[in-house]
């Protein structure tokens, strides 16, 4: 197996989110797309640590699926909030800071 | 070889489908689905880079945990669920545009850097990978060299309970 074609699905994967987070209105669709995100980067730090003979890439890997589980937990948490304030769970109401 | 090469190909295939459903679904718990192909093919891709514990923790953690989270909160901001209202703002193109720029950048980086270079997974090497990927060096690893940052994690995590409760809690 080459390297490169983890890194580039990967890389395909992490784009696919970047289009979600840009393109989707609604709260809870934007963190999908940013655990899509978060997935790609695993795949870039098990290939790497699969290609170093390393344990380093699968350690921190973990690490971000730690991180990911509780940046789902609280932004779930700030969503809901919004909802609960705005009464949509839409991030284009979320406009008081605007000037 | 060839093998892995074709599992590679068709979990790869299966995983961009997913994630562009992830992105494009006008359902939202569709969108939700979409995403258990995503982590149930990475969760795949870490079996055949020989990463088995991740792997398995992928599976307790994204599809049991995170999936669940998800649509609980899909449910408890009573999302649209029969397409009638758009999920999508009006930025769609300029973030089409972003998307593919970036993509052709990364892969153009990523040919240029690292080429054809080979992860080698037979022979001596191969064993080697699986050693590497063995539940009891993971856990040797993160207990000697790694422990310090396994300990602020866990006080992360603890800090973003705690903050999420406070955050949700009805005053």
């Amino acid at each position: 197996m080459i390297l490169n074609q983890f890194l580039i699905l990967a890389a395909v994967l992490f784009c696919i989110g970047v289009y979600g987070v840009l393109a989707r209105r609604n709260g809870v669709l934007v963190l999908m797309s940013v655990e899509l995100m978060l997935n790609a980067v695993n795949i870039n730090l098990i290939a790497f640590s699969a290609y170093l003979r390393e344990t380093a890439g699968e350690v921190f890997a973990l690490f971000v699926i730690t991180i990911a589980a509780a940046e789902v937990g609280v932004g779930l948490a700030i969503v809901l909030l919004i909802y609960r304030n705005l009464h949509s769970p839409d991030l284009d109401h979320v406009e008081q800071l605007k000037g | 070889m060839i093998v892995q090469n074709i599992f590679f190909w068709v979990l790869a295939l299966a995983m961009v489908l997913g994630a562009i459903g992830v992105v494009r679904s006008q359902n939202v718990v569709h969108a939700a689905l979409y995403l258990v192909v995503v982590m149930a093919g990475a969760a795949a891709q870490y079996i055949l880079l020989a990463a088995e514990f991740v792997a398995w923790v992928q599976v307790i953690i994204y599809i049991g945990a995170v999936i669940i989270l998800f649509l609980f909160g899909i449910m408890l901001t009573r999302a649209p669920m029969g397409g009638d209202t758009k999920l999508d703002n009006d930025q769609r193109w300029p973030a089409a545009v972003v998307s593919v720029f970036l993509a052709g950048v990364l892969g153009a980086l990523l040919i240029d850097a690292f080429g054809k270079k080979e992860i080698v997974i037979s022979g001596a090497k191969g064993e080697q990978l699986l050693q590497v990927g063995k539940a009891g060096h993971l856990a040797d690893s993160i207990f000697t060299a790694y422990v310090v940052p396994f300990e602020v994690v866990s006080i992360l995590l603890l800090a973003a309970l705690v903050g999420a409760v406070v955050i949700a809690r009805r005053d």
